[in-house]
């Protein structure tokens, strides 16, 4: 049998060291009546005949598309490093790290990777990840529930609608009060944002670009919502941070984001990586795993998982979160990219895909009827209004080998046609020049 | 080990600087733009690659210890697993894809792969519906609470309370606490769920009740028969922990045991590795009648054979992860079903319980076994005597540490006092096991002639007993750079 080593000699040595006859005799305790009705299974395969079938249905999938498809998920170059590093065997295989001593390598590389989490988005402190972005928001909002013992939720229609909704099936049973401020062209309301917020306010949620792609600076709103007594989270496009007016300068308490584009590939839908970040007031509400630095019992330096007391291992059903795994081998993918890239590299990179997105814009716009949704400032991706349904654009163009761009209509009723368009480094000039042949002749 | 961000040398240029053709600082208006750079380590490509070549040498994996670490299942974690999730059809493949219409068929393979997970899944423990979307067991549990949630409140009724025994994983409690339920905690009885106890707090207010089978202790729940019987009486509904399902693969289907809902942890049980603490994924099965509840969307085969993504279930909890849960893992766990195959799968329940019952006999007469019966894939051990003269579990988990292996859960469950948790799975070859107990052993004779040596352990690991007490007092959470 694969990886199972025992000689049939072997088990019977064990079994008589047991003192059973049979493997059958380990398994007497399971009554009959709970005996498997069936167990119709395929028989086993050697490993190149799995790879031989996996191979067939990965071909099934169509990589090939030439994407300006992004919507907060995002197709960005990954150093070979990144992956040569993370699949090292001592960190692939290694469990959560509970004995500190046998784990330096993973809780250093979580202490780094919250310490990159922090300067990249300019908060104070930072856990060692959740799932994903849109996992983390909810815990962000949990933590602003939790402290201010507040029930109202002010949320930007601007935010992401995939985690929108992810909010709305977690807080189905506890009777929170969330209100979603409508966007206005594609910006967020800030004087809707505003009024919406009063001291029955646990938090404000907001998103920066936001997800039309609209650059925006939330520091009197969150200054107004300060003053409110609420706590304002924001979630942020990493990569983006380089260049971007950052969450700790805009007066944010809670920031998270998807960490995806720093370094993980898309694998259609994960795994992916929540960061999150607060400031220091906050730090006992944070959810999951926290790394620590401390000295060992000769004064050197070392790393231990810290504030344990907040987590469900301890504390059971008090327990901040339920997070229990989390996504350390993500977040080592973050932290390598991060260092790979440096803050030049990411700034560069970040610059680069926003010029590649306004040269898009200026193009596409001299497409016979196109306009842009926002006239506000926009990064790497922006919302461009056509003549008509998106999704007529959609079919026309995946069928040369196209994916144009996310067709808005999906989630927002009454944005029909319009299409987000996303760039980044991988999408070059030339294939800007062929979207806006193709979209022309859709149109 | 000095930090990367200690290594930093500004200007010195990484592998991501792409050199500008023009100067785009007015690409961003000033008013949105950040005030300088983000301090990042600024390092060059090997420093990189050093850095954390030589952390990973300060870790224990599966790969290069013996990790007898109780309730995790820490077994080989299959090669050829890593090629099939690396696929560039598989990782390069934007999940939003199949959601535009018309583009369906760009994603078949990757559907037909949720597809077939979730079918096989559904085989192995006898649920009717199964869902991928939960990114990791705890996270599993939290969907399936939910579905609980959701299935009662469609009956019209309000059911408040989960009872959870307290030889449950923290994780349980803390799952059904989130989603919305008081938590009634259970005490065992000679090491499992015992049905007058359960009868007694049994009520039309309790909406489910949490087992683990076999339980945190490696006990198989003899009463369960009973216990589903009074469950169904009151029409509350038995959710199974999945964590402890390499014990029973082909032996019993939880299903058919009259489960409704289970969560398994792939990490776990299907060899996918666990990376330092995740990611991980938890699958929910569910039985028939909760189905409906299942999170959206879900993938349906067509007559034809096509794959497409279904969101039409009106009284589904909704979406508990962006797209389809952690497609990259649960990958990695088809893979590994379909390479061990259905007699391969009987054979790691039928080698766990062997290895972990072997263990437990050769360790007998050396430690304090509270219920030292035949166990499932692990057991309990006591380290109650070496404490009285002053050796504590902690000490002799360290100690062990030194051996080289990584040490086995301590302090848990909570139940045991000193205790020490042992699951040696499926992979391990009886050579190690034996070597193992022998070291063991050795430890355990220090501990009673010179308690001080043991208490002093480990010092052949990179650092020293750590001062945890002082982490959480002064917190230093992040380097120093840019401060």
């Amino acid at each position: 049998m694969p990886y199972i080593p025992h000689t049939p000699d072997e088990q019977h040595r064990m079994l008589d060291v047991i003192g059973v006859a049979g493997m059958d005799d380990l398994f007497a305790e399971i009554p009959e009546a709970l005996r498997p009705k069936s167990f119709n299974l395929p028989e086993g395969l050697g490993e190149h005949e799995v790879m031989r079938h996996l191979e067939t249905l990965a071909n099934k999938n169509n990589t090939r598309l030439v994407g300006f498809l992004g919507a907060g998920f995002y197709d960005h170059a990954i150093p070979a490093a990144v992956d040569f590093l993370t699949s090292r065997g001592e960190f692939a295989t290694a469990y959560t790290p509970y004995q500190p001593e046998a784990s330096q390598g993973s809780l250093q590389a979580i202490f780094e990777y919250q310490t990159a989490v922090c300067r990249l988005l300019d908060m104070e402190y930072a856990n060692a990840s959740v799932y994903d972005g849109g996992t983390a928001l909810y815990e962000a909002m949990m933590m602003a529930v939790r402290h201010t013992k507040r029930r109202k939720i002010v949320v930007d229609e601007c935010v992401n609608p995939i985690y929108r909704r992810m909010l709305d099936c977690y807080t189905s049973n506890l009777h929170l009060d969330m209100t979603v401020v409508a966007h206005r062209e594609g910006g967020s309301d800030l004087k809707a944002l505003s009024a919406a917020v009063d001291t029955d306010t646990a938090a404000i949620i907001v998103q920066n670009p936001n997800f039309f792609g609209v650059l925006e600076d939330f520091s009197g709103l969150f200054a107004h919502a300060r003053s409110q007594g609420a706590l304002n989270i924001i979630s942020v496009y990493p990569l983006m941070q380089a260049i971007l007016k950052t969450p700790g300068a805009m007066g944010a308490d809670i920031a998270t984001a998807e960490g995806q584009s720093l370094g993980l590939p898309l694998s259609f839908g994960g795994p992916y990586l929540g960061m999150m970040a607060c400031t220091k007031a906050l730090i006992r509400q944070m959810p999951g795993r926290i790394v620590g630095r401390t000295t060992d019992s000769q004064g050197r330096t070392g790393y231990v998982l810290t504030l344990q007391a907040r987590e469900q291992h301890i504390r059971r059903q008090k327990a901040t979160s339920n997070i229990c795994s989390n996504q350390a081998l993500c977040a080592l993918r973050a932290i390598t990219y991060l260092c790979l890239m440096g803050p030049q590299g990411l700034a560069n990179t970040a610059m680069h895909c926003s010029e590649l997105a306004h040269y898009a814009a200026r193009r596409l716009l001299k497409l016979p009827g196109a306009k842009l949704l926002s006239q506000r400032p926009f990064a790497n991706e922006f919302a461009l209004v056509l003549p008509r349904p998106a999704y007529h654009v959609m079919d026309r163009l995946t069928r040369r080998g196209f994916l144009p761009g996310f067709p808005l209509g999906r989630y927002y009723p009454g944005l029909e046609n319009v299409l987000l368009i996303a760039c980044t480094e991988k999408n070059t000039r030339e294939d800007i020049g062929i979207l806006k042949e193709l979209l022309g002749g859709a149109l | 080990m000095k930090t990367i961000f200690e290594q930093s040398v500004s200007g010195r240029p990484g592998v991501g600087l792409r050199e500008l053709k023009k100067d785009l600082t007015g690409l961003i208006p000033q008013e949105l733009a950040r005030d300088g750079l983000p301090c990042l380590p600024q390092v060059g490509e090997l420093d990189v690659v050093r850095h954390f070549t030589r952390l990973s040498r300060l870790n224990f994996g599966v790969d290069s210890h013996f990790y007898p670490l109780g309730s995790c299942t820490m077994k080989y974690n299959p090669k050829f697993m890593e090629q099939a999730a690396a696929l560039p059809g598989f990782s390069r493949l934007h999940p939003l894809v199949p959601q535009f219409r018309g583009a369906g068929h760009f994603a078949q393979g990757a559907l037909e792969v949720i597809f077939e997970t979730e079918q096989l899944l559904c085989e192995i423990t006898g649920m009717a519906g199964f869902t991928v979307h939960p990114m990791a067991g705890s996270h599993g549990e939290l969907a399936g609470a939910m579905i609980i949630a959701a299935y009662h409140k469609d009956k019209g009724r309000k059911r408040t309370k989960v009872i959870v025994p307290d030889s449950a994983h923290g994780t349980n409690p803390a799952s059904a606490a989130i989603a919305g339920f008081d938590v009634i905690s259970l005490e065992s009885r000679d090491g499992i769920v015992d049905p007058q106890a359960l009868e007694a707090v049994l009520s039309e207010d309790v909406a489910a009740v949490m087992m683990t089978c076999p339980n945190t202790l490696g006990l198989f729940e003899r009463h369960l028969p009973r216990i589903v019987e009074l469950v169904r009486s009151v029409d509350a509904l038995l959710y199974y922990d999945g964590a402890n399902l390499n014990a029973i693969l082909g032996k019993m289907r939880v299903g058919d045991a009259g489960f409704d809902v289970v969560h398994l942890n792939l990490h776990k049980t299907f060899g996918t590795p666990h990376g330092g603490g995740g990611p991980g994924s938890g699958p929910v099965g569910v039985c028939e009648r909760l189905v409906d509840f299942l999170p959206i969307s879900r993938v349906v085969k067509l007559e034809d054979g096509q794959f497409f993504l279904d969101y039409d279930y009106p009284k589904s909890i909704g979406y508990v992860a962006p797209f389809y849960g952690n497609f990259g893992v649960y990958l990695k766990a088809y893979a590994y079903i379909l390479r061990l195959g259905r007699e391969g799968l009987i054979r790691v329940s039928e080698n766990a319980v062997l290895a972990a019952n072997y263990l437990r006999k050769r360790l007998e007469e050396h430690l304090e076994i509270p219920h030292n019966r035949i166990c499932m894939h692990e057991f309990v051990a006591s380290a109650v005597r070496q404490a009285a003269k002053g050796v504590r579990a902690l000490d002799i988990a360290k100690a062990l540490l030194d051996k080289g292996y990584h040490a086995p859960t301590v302090y848990f469950p909570l139940i045991v006092k000193e205790a020490l948790m042992f699951e040696p799975t499926e992979t391990e070859s009886l050579d190690t096991l034996d070597q193992f107990v022998d070291d063991l052993i050795a430890i355990l004779e220090q501990a009673d002639q010179d308690p001080a040596a043991v208490q002093a352990a480990p010092r052949q690991t990179p650092v020293s007993r750590l001062d945890e007490v002082k982490a959480a007092r002064n917190l230093e959470l992040t380097d120093h750079c840019g401060l």
